[in-house]
């Protein structure tokens, strides 16, 4: 197993909740874990489930409560601004809509060169060349350099955003749902894009995604998330095809598959309740749900245990005393 | 195909801007939807199949333009009739359901307020009558607690309920065609599997007939009897929807189950997307509109549209390879 090039420890983020009955919500719940290079980790889950709230913390664009973040050893979360500035060649990120996400009055090539501006490196010339460079890398042509975002479909536009993130030669790159906005043959290039990226230059990736079919494509390992925590992490092949925790059995089993002789309508799965649905602060978060919930689930919060050599899960079924799969 | 015609389309053009500069959104489309059945209407971003719907109902706002066709509703051409005529079409004869409910859905309205409206738009009914039946149907989509629910305003519910209450909106007067407009887009998986099931138990016990509209091919394969592909305002295959999947004919309709098969396989399979991106329709390539991308293009295709032909009696495909097979049996 290679080395870990990330560590996430036990974060926590907690935002204040406008409504007087709940004092707060827990975004983000006691989140641990590694990125070993040269590895693609998805972060999977539905909508406030925490994983976009993570992002922002792993790439320190938040402060959390409590818990840190480390690149190979150096503390990212209590760095002083300047260390932070340093540290942020080392990790970038790719959002989901490109378009808003890149600036409409600047072009194509003072986009990309933005961050190396903004760490005050190179000449506005070796700027423009190297943007020029990586337009060629992620597939455009260097003449596009002059022109304006608006002028770029959404799969040219996200293209760009990725030349972007790659300005400052980091080693670990975010993905926050980057492909979800595009159409299946569009994303379809994004991906292989992506996955040549990768191969040509040993980035760590984290690709955070509401989609576990596109996750399973990409990723060598998976960590599901349910109400800002992990409960079930390992390598994404296994969970898809031996999920360990009930809500990520749900959540496969939810997912239409295109071919109408594997699934039709009444096949796909149907879960109690919706994810807005909370439980008792000290039981575990998927208990009111949970199809399969049992005696200790309403007492007791699990803690993510092991199964296997590289595969967890935080669901008292996999304790051997307690429960039997 | 036994079910009888409900909604017959035919040869419908819409056009955004002029003859000379405009674009022909929907060209030349032409379907049928019948009774009981669902069918999917699936195609990428921009390839005219919400245009579509909106001219079934005549919903086209200028520059848009419907140019020519028929869209025959139990018999009667609803491109024929006024909007008042529409106006007593929409809701009560051809039900609606869009992506995004938070904006389909008035603001300043309850949602019990909404589907009385709807109600009483169409039938005669006295106010405390339309109340009752609203708890109904907001029960029958399945909204727990509907005679509280009934008051609350759309930003109480979660995209999930406000797509329920579109629904019992969409179905309050009992129509023979529901339209759903990429209904599930906008949802979690978990909450997408719910509102599918909900709406085939709807039509099932209805019998009407659903025109589904998406871009998602895991929602065709769970939902459809027949498959429409729609690609730069024209079908390109129409198939019922085991022969789609499993034997499809036209290059793109190939292209695009390839780009989801890729994505259900797991990494070791290397992806191969098709290149390039759908044709800009202010200024549509000659011949076949997917022949710039067609890795099986030849000469004709550039120089000539490709129009549907017959695979067999329930299968078309606008491609000339469809001939050429046909020659060699």
């Amino acid at each position: 197993m290679s080395e870990a090039l990330l560590h996430v420890e036990s974060l926590t983020k907690t935002f204040p909740s406008r409504g007087a009955k709940h004092a707060s919500v827990k975004a983000v719940a006691d989140v641990s874990f590694a990125l070993r290079r040269g590895e693609t980790l998805g972060l999977v889950g539905e909508s406030g489930c925490g994983k976009s709230t993570l992002s922002r913390l792993v790439l320190s664009l938040l402060d959390p409560d409590s818990g840190s973040v480390s690149i190979e050893g150096v503390d990212f979360t209590h760095a002083s601004s300047r260390a932070k500035r340093e540290m942020r060649k080392r990790i970038q990120i790719v959002f989901q809509d490109a378009l808003s996400s890149l600036n409409p009055r600047m072009t194509v090539a003072t986009n990309i060169a933005e961050p190396m501006r903004l760490q005050g490196l190179g000449t506005s010339a070796s700027r423009r060349a190297e943007a020029q460079r990586l337009l060629e890398v992620v597939g455009l042509r260097p003449e596009h350099a002059d022109r304006y975002p608006h002028e770029f479909s959404g799969g040219q536009c996200q293209r760009i955003a990725i030349a972007r993130a790659l300005v400052l030669k980091p080693e670990i790159i975010v993905f926050d749902e980057a492909v979800s906005a595009l159409d299946v043959s569009i994303r379809a290039q994004i991906l292989k894009l992506i996955l040549d990226l990768q191969a040509i230059f040993g980035f760590s990736y984290i690709f955070i995604s509401h989609d576990l079919g596109v996750i399973k494509r990409i990723c060598d390992r998976v960590a599901v998330m349910y109400m800002g925590q992990i409960v079930e992490i390992g390598p994404a092949d296994v969970v898809c095809r031996d999920p360990h925790h009930p809500y990520t059995a749900a959540l496969l089993r939810a997912i239409p598959i295109a071919d109408p002789r594997r699934m039709r309508v009444a096949d796909l799965g149907q879960i109690e309740g919706d994810n807005v649905v909370l439980a008792k602060p000290q039981s575990c978060a998927f208990e009111p749900r949970c199809p399969r919930r049992f005696d200790p689930c309403d007492k007791d919060r699990p803690t993510l245990i092991e199964i296997a050599p590289d595969h967890k899960a935080a669901c008292y079924l996999n304790e051997p005393l307690r429960g039997t799969r | 195909m036994s079910a009888p015609a409900t909604l017959e389309v035919s040869d419908l053009r819409t056009r955004f801007g002029d003859a000379s500069s405009g674009s022909t959104v929907v060209d030349g489309v032409s379907f049928t939807l019948r009774a009981g059945r669902t069918t999917a209407l699936v195609g990428e971003s921009g390839c005219g199949k919400s245009v579509t719907a909106l001219s079934l109902l005549q919903l086209i706002e200028p520059p848009g333009e419907i140019v020519s066709g028929k869209v025959l509703l139990d018999g009667r051409d609803l491109l024929a009739l006024d909007e008042r005529g529409m106006e007593k079409v929409r809701g009560a004869r051809i039900g609606m359901v869009f992506q995004d409910p938070l904006t389909s859905l008035n603001p300043a309205l309850t949602i019990g307020g909404q589907i009385v409206e709807t109600l009483q738009a169409h039938q005669r009914l006295p106010r405390a009558a339309a109340e009752r039946k609203a708890v109904e149907l907001l029960a029958r989509v399945g909204v727990t607690n509907p005679e509280q629910r009934v008051h609350d305003y759309p930003h109480h519910f979660s995209g999930g309920m406000r797509q329920r209450a579109l629904i019992a909106a969409a179905i309050s007067c009992s129509p023979s065609v529901i339209i759903a407009d990429e209904p599930t887009t906008a949802l979690d998986v978990t909450v997408q599997a719910k509102i599918l099931r909900l709406l085939r138990d709807l039509q099932t016990a209805m019998g009407a007939a659903l025109l589904l509209i998406t871009h998602d091919l895991g929602v065709v394969a769970a939902m459809a009897d027949e498959v429409l592909v729609m690609y730069a305002g024209r079908i390109v295959e129409r198939a019922d929807v085991d022969t789609l999947f499993h034997n499809p004919r036209h290059p793109y309709t190939k292209a695009l189950l390839a780009c989801v098969a890729g994505i259900e396989d797991d990494r070791r399979t290397p992806l191969e997307p098709i290149g390039g991106s759908a044709p800009d329709l202010r200024n549509p390539p000659n011949g076949c509109r997917f022949s710039p991308r067609c890795p099986s293009v030849r000469d004709v295709c550039r120089r000539w549209d490709q129009p549907l032909r017959a695979v067999s009696a329930d299968h078309e495909a606008a491609c000339v390879l469809v001939e050429r097979e046909a020659a060699l049996v």
